[in-house]
């Protein structure tokens, strides 16, 4: 083929752009959907309660997933610090992944039960209180805001529209569970339960 | 925990992948050799082939790739191959080396424990009170101190508002050796409930008769009122007198040690607080998290502690 042919029309060279960096996805992500590693839940999975699902929303809108991942490697230095390496199974429920790239904190992908509620509120009202060296800021306003929970039965609908299995009873009990609570509870009980169906496999 | 790795790909798709992934290659090599020139000899003329793109009178010499180029291109196309055969990468082929991710973690953690298990299987044989003395197992143990509990106790292990203070005499749960293994094995549940129910009268006075066990300046009167409520209600694990009691963590209340007291908080308006709404410190067992071998060894920094100015 001429290559002149292709330089010189600009549709026909967009359409095989495209074909040739599909390529990657086609061979390295399309399969992934069909694999039983990738999309059944790992044993005792369960979907995020709706206060934690609350605390996951704000999780996002905070932008934790900014400096924090959530995604141990299975290297020794990191099963070392922060325990079993995250397998994919334990993710089927996240839409969105928050699995994150970036580590100016450390690794949250087990830090489930690693402090205790009172450690992590202290921790965000102001992180140097506990550690006095740390660059994470404070947030404050989490324990001035409360949640009404108006919204939460619909998230919870969308995301059983993509397959987390929430039940009517979770659905039509989840603005209970959550109006009221500080949105610092909402946090906690999320972080809280991080990484914790794979419990002492370490 | 076999299969965390998932099972294999179906034949379909490790076809698919196979299939895409050398035809990519196959595809990038052809492209090299179909567009490739040899050829930039001048002909009959002595005029050299230009691409005919012209501007200004500047034409643009069409000459073959340069051969360090066109060598590095063939070079990863090689490269390529002989990858897919040593690492898995072609759909369920494993690769003649029969590398793993899983295998090189188990790999590394292997080697790390022929290099570490000795050292602590040694340590562990050593009383805790002994061990403590070790300046070499502090050392050890001051890093696994740093990195899992100086979170809350501090690097210093003074602790903080809510976190025990580790370097005094006060224990919640009791210093001796044994005592410190079964906070770090099993963690700790602090259960002060809140006594919003005696109402606000009596929490004054009680509050007034706590602050009289540690010699701080109280209300008489009121602290004697008090002194009912307490044996009452607080006497059962505070004991009678006020000095706690350790099988339970039931804080000492008569040394003016205040794990509650918040920075710029009065002790009375901590006590009231926590009269009003009780407090659920939680210390999270570690054996999980550092193994059997750590947790000896950190029980012997905590009781080394002591020996500190």
């Amino acid at each position: 083929m001429k290559h002149e042919i292709v330089e010189k029309n600009i549709g026909l060279l967009a359409v095989l752009i495209l074909v040739v960096i599909s390529f990657g996805g086609l061979a390295e992500v399309v399969p992934l959907f069909f694999q039983k590693q990738t999309t059944e839940p790992v044993e005792g999975l369960r979907p995020l309660s709706a206060l934690e699902l609350e605390g996951r929303d704000i999780y996002r809108r905070e932008g934790c997933v900014g400096c924090h991942s959530q995604m141990i490697r299975p290297f020794r230095a990191e099963t070392e610090r922060y325990g079993h390496y995250s397998v994919a199974g334990e993710s089927v429920y996240d839409h969105n992944f928050l699995w994150g790239s970036k580590r100016t904190g450390p690794d949250l992908a087990r830090v489930g039960g690693r402090y205790s509620d009172d450690w992590h509120r202290a921790h965000m009202y102001n992180p140097r209180d506990v550690v006095p060296e740390s660059i994470m800021p404070s947030y404050p306003w989490l324990f001035e805001r409360t949640l009404d929970g108006s919204d939460t039965p619909r998230k919870m609908e969308v995301l059983r529209m993509v397959g987390v299995p929430y039940t009517d009873e979770d659905i039509a009990n989840a603005t209970r569970e959550v109006r009221g609570q500080q949105e610092i509870t909402a946090l906690i009980a999320y972080l809280q339960q991080l990484g914790t169906v794979l419990e002492g496999t370490r | 925990m076999n299969n965390l790795w998932g099972d294999s790909l179906s034949g379909f798709w490790s076809a698919w992948i196979i299939v895409i992934t050398l035809g990519s290659i196959g595809f990038a090599f052809w492209l090299l050799y179909a567009n490739r020139k040899t050829d930039k000899t001048p002909d009959a003329d002595g005029n050299i082939e230009t691409t005919g793109h012209a501007a200004d009178g500047i034409e643009e010499y069409d000459n073959p790739l340069p051969r360090w180029w066109f060598q590095l291109y063939v070079g990863t196309v090689i490269f390529s191959l002989g990858y897919l055969v040593l690492y898995p990468g072609l759909g369920n082929f494993a690769g003649v080396l029969g590398w793993t991710q899983e295998g090189q973690w188990e790999e590394e953690v292997a080697r790390a424990e022929e290099r570490f298990t000795p050292i602590f299987a040694q340590y562990q044989e050593i009383p805790i009170p002994e061990l403590a003395r070790d300046a070499d197992a502090m050392q050890v143990a001051e890093r696994i101190y740093l990195n899992n509990c100086a979170v809350c106790h501090g690097s210093n292990a003074q602790g903080g508002y809510g976190f025990p203070n580790l370097t005094n005499d006060d224990w919640l749960y009791g210093g001796e050796p044994e005592q410190i293994l079964t906070t770090l094995h099993r963690g700790r549940n602090g259960l002060m409930p809140s006594w919003r129910q005696l109402g606000e009268e009596n929490i004054e006075n009680v509050t007034q008769h706590v602050l009289a066990l540690s010699d701080l300046e109280h209300d008489g009167v009121r602290a004697e009122r008090g002194a009912a409520t307490f044996a009452s209600v607080c006497a059962a694990c505070h004991m009678p007198n006020g000095t706690g009691n350790q099988a339970l963590g039931a804080p000492n209340l008569t040394n003016d040690i205040w794990l509650y007291q918040a920075p710029g908080q009065s002790v009375a308006d901590s006590v009231r607080q926590t009269l009003r709404n009780g407090r659920n410190g939680h210390m999270p067992a570690q054996a999980a998290y550092i193994g059997e071998e750590r947790v000896h060894l950190v029980a012997a920094y905590v009781y080394s502690l002591r020996f500190r100015d």
